[in-house]
This record gives C-alpha cells, sequence and structure tokens, in this order.
C-alpha cells in the first residue's frame, strides 16, 4: 500500500495510517493493510518517531538552559528534562548543571508529559533510568522496534541470551548494546541490521535464530 | 542526435512520438543520512532528492504553532548544465523552490507536525528540461520512503507545443524553442492539480489540451512512482526466499 | 568535524577509543584499512569529465567543465584551475543550505593544492592569447553523503573525473577565441592521491568515518604522488604530532595512495 490508495469503501473504523475521504478510507504511508475487528490500519514500513508519554527512550544532550537540558530524542521536536525530574530536588540557582548532566551526554530516559506545543518532557528519575556511562547506541527505523521486541520480548530476550549482550530499547529507534567482548558486540549489531532490511517478511523470529546459531558457531 | 526543425515529420526532435514519455528510472532510499531519499533519471535529467523531519525547525520564533512548514530547495549543481553555471542560488532557482513547495503542500499532513519543519532538498545533477516536474517526483518518492503521512502521491510531467503541434514531456531544445511550456503536478487518486503553470501563448483549447495531457503523463509516472516503493521491499524479499 | 554543530557524544568517545586501543575499529576494519571503494567515470553527459566516489557511505561526485577566459593577474600566460566543493544538504541533517562554510572551503583548497603541486597539468600549454584568454578547468566536487573523509573521496573523485575528461579545443580568429569544434582528451600529466589520518588515544587510524572524525584530537591528510614524492600536507585538530608520528603517516600514506591509485580508472566504465 502507498499513501492515497483506497483500503476500504463504506463505514469502518479507521486504525493506524490511515485517514477518511469522501467516505473512503485510504493508507497515508506505505506499508502492509491489516484488516480487523471493524477496523483497518496500515502496518507502516517506513515512519518516523511519534513520541507518547511512557516511551522509554534514549537521548543525548545537547544544549542547557535555565533549569533544564534540552534532548535529542530523533523525535519533531527536542524534548525537556526539567531539574526536578533529573535529580529528585527543587531547582536552585548555584546548582552546576553541567557537572549534573552535561552536553554530549547520554541518557535514558521516560517521556512523562507532553507539553501544550507537543515537546516532550523527560524524566531520568526511577530504576534503569539516568546517565549511560557505558556501551554504544545503534538506530532502527522506530516502526520495526516491535519487531525488535518481539511477542512479550520474546526476540530480543532471544538475541541478548544468545549472544551474551545487554540490551536497553529506546522507542525512539536507538538502542543502547552493552557486551563483554567487542565480538559479542558486533554481533548483536549484525543482528539488528538484520531485522531492519528484514523487518517486513514473514518467518524473522526463525531467520533471526538460525543466524543467531550461525554467528555462534563463527566465532568458536 | 540531429536538431533540426520537425515540422513537416512526426518525430520529435530526439525521436519520440508526440505523446510519448521520456525514459523514467526512480529509486528510493539512495542517500543513508537522509529521512527518505529518491533518485530520478528523466530523459538525461539526473536528480538525487533528500527528505529531513519533521524535525525542530530553526529559527524557533518562525515555526508555525498549528502546522509544519515545509521548505524545499531546488539546487543545481555548477556540471548540470552547458556552459557551468554559478552554484549560488539563482531567481529561477527561488522560484522553482516556491513552486515545489506549493506542488508537495496539498498531499502532506503537515497539520499532524506543529511547530516543526519538513525540509525538502532537490540537487540537480544534470538538466535537460523538465528538472521541476522530474524533481517533484523525486521528492514524492523521497517523503514517503522518510515516513512522511501523506493523502496520496504526487506525480507531475509537462505538456506543451511545438512547431503547432502538442507534446508530452518536454526536453531542454523543446523547453527553448518551443511555443508554450505547461508542466502540471498532479494527486492521481485524489484527481486534483497542486501544481498549473504555463509559459508562452496558447488558445483556451489548446491550453486544455495540454492540461489533459499532462495529467495522462502524470498518471504514467504515477506507476513508475509506485514501483520504487515497492521495489525496495520486494528485492530484500527476494533474497531472503533464496 | 563541523557536523552535528561541534558537539561530540561522551559515550560514542569513550567507546570508540576503547575499541582502538584494542587495535579495532567498530566497524571491525584494522586501524589501517580503508573501507570499500567504489569508482565511476564518465557518469555525467554535459559535464566534460565526471565521476563518482564512494568510500564506505560517503559520497561525492565529481564534474570537470572547461572554458575559456581570463587567466589570473599573476600567471597572465597560465591556464586556470579552480576547485570548488559544495556540501549539500543532503549529506547530513545537520549540513545547512548556504554559500561554502570553512569545512568546505578547506576541503576544496586541500584537494586542489593536492592537484596543483602534482602539475597535473601543463599549465603552460593551456593558454590562448597570452595574458587575455586561457583555458579555465573547473573542478566542482558535489558531496551527497557524509560518513567521514571527505577529502580522500573528493581527490579521488577530482582526478578521476580529469583523467577521462575530454575538452573542446578553441582556436584564436582575428584576436578573437573561439570553439573549434574539436575535442580532445585533458591531458594529466601526474595521479596525486590524498591519504587522510586521525589519531584517536595513541594510534593513527586511516580513512576515518564520521564517528572516528567526531572524536578525534587530529586529522592529518597527506597527498602523494606515483613517485612517492608528498604534495600537499594538512593537518587539523587540536592535538600535536611527534616526529615518529610524522614518519609513520608519511609510510602509511605511501602505502595507501599507491594501493588506492589502481582504482582512479574507474570500475564500470560508462
Amino acid at each position: 500500500m502507498v499513501p492515497g490508495d483506497v483500503l476500504y469503501e463504506g463505514k469502518i473504523k479507521t486504525g493506524d495510517n490511515t485517514y477518511r475521504i469522501q467516505g473512503k478510507v485510504s493508507a497515508t504511508r506505505v506499508g502492509l493493510v491489516e484488516y480487523g475487528k471493524g477496523m483497518v490500519s496500515v502496518i507502516a514500513l517506513e515512519a518516523g518517531f511519534n513520541p507518547l508519554v511512557g516511551d522509554l527512550v534514549v537521548g543525548e544532550v545537547i544544549d542547557i538552559e535555565l533549569g533544564q537540558w534540552v534532548v535529542d530524542i530523533d523525535a519533531p521536536s527536542s524534548a525537556i528534562l526539567n531539574v526536578p525530574d533529573a535529580i529528585d530536588a527543587p531547582f536552585r540557582t548555584d546548582i552546576a548543571m553541567p557537572e549534573i548532566l552535561d552536553i554530549g551526554e547520554t541518557i535514558m530516559a521516560k517521556i512523562v508529559d507532553m507539553d501544550r506545543s507537543r515537546t516532550p518532557i523527560l524524566s531520568i528519575l526511577g530504576r534503569g533510568l539516568g546517565k549511560v556511562e557505558e556501551g554504544f547506541i545503534i538506530r532502527l527505523t522506530p516502526s520495526k522496534i516491535p519487531r525488535l521486541i518481539g511477542k512479550k520480548g520474546s526476540m530480543v530476550n532471544m538475541i541478548i541470551k544468545e549472544t551474551g549482550c545487554n540490551i536497553v530499547i529506546g522507542q525512539n529507534g536507538r538502542i543502547l548494546i552493552q557486551g563483554k567482548t567487542r565480538e559479542q558486540e558486533m554481533n548483536v549489531v549484525r543482528v539488528i541490521e538484520k531485522i531492519e532490511r528484514e523487518a517486513h517478511i514473514s518467518g524473522l523470529t526463525n531467520r533471526v535464530q538460525e543466524y543467531l546459531k550461525q554467528l555462534k558457531e563463527e566465532s568458536k | 542526435m540531429s536538431r533540426r526543425k520537425v515540422k513537416n515529420q512526426s518525430k520529435r526532435y530526439d525521436g519520440r512520438e508526440p505523446k510519448e514519455l521520456r525514459p523514467i528510472r526512480i529509486e528510493s532510499g539512495v542517500l543513508p543520512n537522509a529521512d527518505g531519499s529518491a533518485y530520478i533519471e528523466m530523459g538525461r535529467n539526473k536528480i538525487v532528492v533528500g527528505v529531513f523531519g519533521p524535525r525542530e525547525m530553526h529559527p524557533k520564533r518562525l515555526a508555525m504553532p498549528n502546522t509544519a512548514t515545509l521548505r524545499c530547495r531546488y539546487h543545481m549543481a555548477p556540471f548540470s548544465v552547458d556552459p557551468r553555471r554559478s552554484p549560488a542560488p539563482s531567481r529561477r532557482d527561488n522560484e522553482i523552490s516556491m513552486v515545489m513547495r506549493y506542488a508537495l503542500e496539498p498531499a502532506i499532513f503537515l497539520e499532524r507536525y506543529p511547530r516543526s519543519a519538513i525540509d525538502v532538498y532537490a540537487e540537480i545533477l544534470e538538466a535537460d528540461g523538465g528538472t521541476r516536474t522530474a524533481s517533484i517526483n523525486a521528492a514524492t518518492v523521497a517523503l514517503v520512503d522518510a515516513g512522511i503521512p501523506m493523502r496520496d502521491l504526487v506525480s507531475s510531467c509537462a505538456a506543451g507545443k511545438i512547431d503547432d503541434k502538442i507534446i508530452l514531456d518536454l526536453g531542454d531544445y523543446e523547453d527553448k524553442e518551443g511555443q508554450a511550456d505547461v508542466p502540471v503536478a498532479y494527486m492521481p487518486k485524489l484527481g486534483k492539480v497542486t501544481l498549473l503553470q504555463m509559459d508562452g501563448v496558447l488558445p483556451p483549447d489548446e491550453f486544455e489540451q495540454c492540461v489533459s495531457l499532462a495529467i495522462e503523463g502524470c498518471n504514467q509516472i504515477y506507476q513508475v512512482q509506485l514501483e520504487a516503493l515497492k521495489k525496495k521491499y520486494g528485492v530484500v524479499a527476494e533474497e531472503v526466499k533464496e | 568535524m563541523a557536523a552535528r554543530g561541534g558537539i561530540v557524544s561522551r559515550l560514542k568517545k569513550k567507546k570508540v577509543e576503547e575499541v582502538v586501543s584494542a587495535g579495532k575499529r567498530m566497524d571491525g576494519r584494522g586501524l589501517e584499512d580503508y573501507r570499500q571503494i567504489e569508482v565511476k567515470t564518465g557518469v555525467l553527459e554535459k559535464a566534460e569529465g565526471s565521476a563518482e566516489v564512494k568510500i564506505g557511505r560517503s559520497w561525492v561526485m565529481a564534474g570537470v567543465k572547461v572554458g575559456v577566459g581570463s587567466p589570473f593577474e599573476d600567471t597572465p600566460e597560465m591556464g586556470v584551475l579552480m576547485c570548488n566543493a559544495e556540501f549539500t544538504p543532503v549529506a547530513h541533517p545537520t549540513f545547512e543550505p548556504g554559500p561554502p562554510d570553512e569545512e568546505s572551503i578547506e576541503l576544496a583548497r586541500v584537494v586542489d593544492r593536492g592537484l596543483r603541486s602534482a602539475e597535473i597539468l601543463d599549465f603552460n600549454k593551456l593558454i590562448l592569447i597570452p595574458g587575455k584568454q586561457v583555458y579555465l578547468v573547473y573542478v566542482d566536487l558535489y558531496v551527497l553523503n557524509y560518513d567521514g573523509n571527505l577529502i580522500d573521496t573528493s581527490a579521488l573523485a577530482a582526478i578521476a573525473a580529469l583523467k577521462k575528461a575530454v575538452m573542446p579545443i578553441y582556436k584564436v580568429k582575428g584576436g578573437e577565441v573561439e570553439p573549434s569544434g574539436e575535442k580532445e582528451p585533458l591531458k594529466v600529466l601526474k595521479e596525486p592521491v590524498a591519504v587522510t589520518m586521525v589519531k584517536i588515544g595513541d594510534a593513527l587510524i586511516v580513512d576515518p568515518s564520521a564517528d572516528e572524525e567526531e572524536v578525534m584530537d587530529l586529522r592529518l591528510t597527506i597527498t602523494v604522488d606515483e613517485e612517492g614524492n608528498i604534495c600537499t600536507i594538512q593537518k587539523s585538530g587540536s592535538e600535536g604530532l611527534t616526529m615518529d608520528e610524522i614518519r609513520k603517516a608519511i609510510r602509511i600514506a605511501t602505502e595507501k595512495a599507491a594501493a588506492n591509485r589502481k582504482l582512479i580508472e574507474g570500475q564500470a566504465d560508462a
């Protein structure tokens, strides 16, 4: 399906990546059409990150303003991290902000709110959140993140088990990888690249399983 | 290729029939750093288009509160024409940039991304007449490749008149020597024209003929755009089967 | 590098330094390995010469245009060579449209000096009316994708395009210059090749990717001709080099230039 393709004529609920015009429902993105439960939607093959409250994201500090850090999370607008959401204490003018978080540092954060101009508001208070000191980031198209996670985390857990690496997935298409050996880390990179290319083809789980086996053999 | 006047013959300067399009080839996803991209060859035109966004708009004070701002830039490489031209933007470049924006805006759900910017950059590597329509065709594929929600694709083609004959898809020679040039952009599923311009002189009935002919051309080009968008996924599916 | 507005990711820097100190690169390459290089010539029809080079994902298109005009004031009896670089906004999300910034000017000048110092053209033969009309050879470098090491990519594209360039011949008639309708291959006398290295930690690594350029402290480009002579050197960055490191860099550059020189002819002649 491509934008403009008519998916349904008549009464039906409009799901993701569709829109209604003149009694017809059409696609807004390129993807695979899905009909189900009185609703038609399109699973987008290409889509940017659409920030939602509750999303776990990996971000980078790009600016420091009074009482807040500006964070790049690969969204239509930069995100804001206010001091009270970083150190669990109210803002005081004598706080040395760069010492807490400096420009160029990476954080694991949760989107806790969106302000009136749709700017995502972040927090790094909470388990697993905060400054990232180890590892590296690799990117995946945001619409393919669900495939990387798998049903109830089955895909990512399989990769973690077979490669021995820790993987934290940001909904914004940024994935943090921490491994004990460089070889393991490279294997994760290869698997994620494979998912990027083949996410739209069925049987992905089996192919990834085979691939992980193959990589394990090669490193012996 | 001889450039003799074709007054008493049915073939054009490059041997085409009056209603024949030049060969077109479009490939999507050619620029690794862009959010979406496409490369087009239309006749001897070679154009690459990169799309970024929706992303934060700078300067912030120019951002629009209720909608994204679509920014188009049409730019020609110095080696794209003969003789070499300066890389600095000309007035014509600015006009075409604006015209691209008018052609693409109606198709994009800009209101879904307030305060942000969607940037479309068309880089003309080689020009041979009809670069604005070719840029729009590639820009559409690049926008879809970027995952930007759209109402429809935008297909674009020009019709015109040379030696008293109505023709489709003017090449460089016909652009320069012809009697009229009518570039059109069209949303094929919604049936709406988003760009309409004219250069030259035409009586109303011939103008209508040109617009209709151009729309026919747009419909043909639409098929090529579809191909380009679907091909990316088809190729990988084939590889996986092996 | 000005990409990302000068912001260096600390996490990235730490990781890259860690991997490099163990003798490898993030993409698995050795410290002195180039990424895959692709060269195509004759890709544009309206240019007198053209080439497209990809080193890894960095992508540059070079177009050679030959015209006639006034010589430079200080060299009235020599033809003119001018290199220009355009960092197009499609090459990277942080590249903005507009006039050349200092990075693109530096790139154009480094490529230009490499060609000029190597004396790739016989400028004395490129004159028509001494002091008034000479051949002007333009090399326009169009950067379409940035993933580090634009200098080597551009320099290779420039020389590949020049070697395949066919120039229009002009003749002098009654004090005026006009096209004769004939064409002749541009005579390129030398083949300078640029080799760029960056220093990360204590290691000198070749053909930096965008990530490596982001975290580097020093960048060094050495251009070498086919006789092993050094034509140009450009150093940038905030760190210093020891004499030993300079010697090592020259050794690496000579070796790599020889290897890359074999690619100038192009892999798929259009």
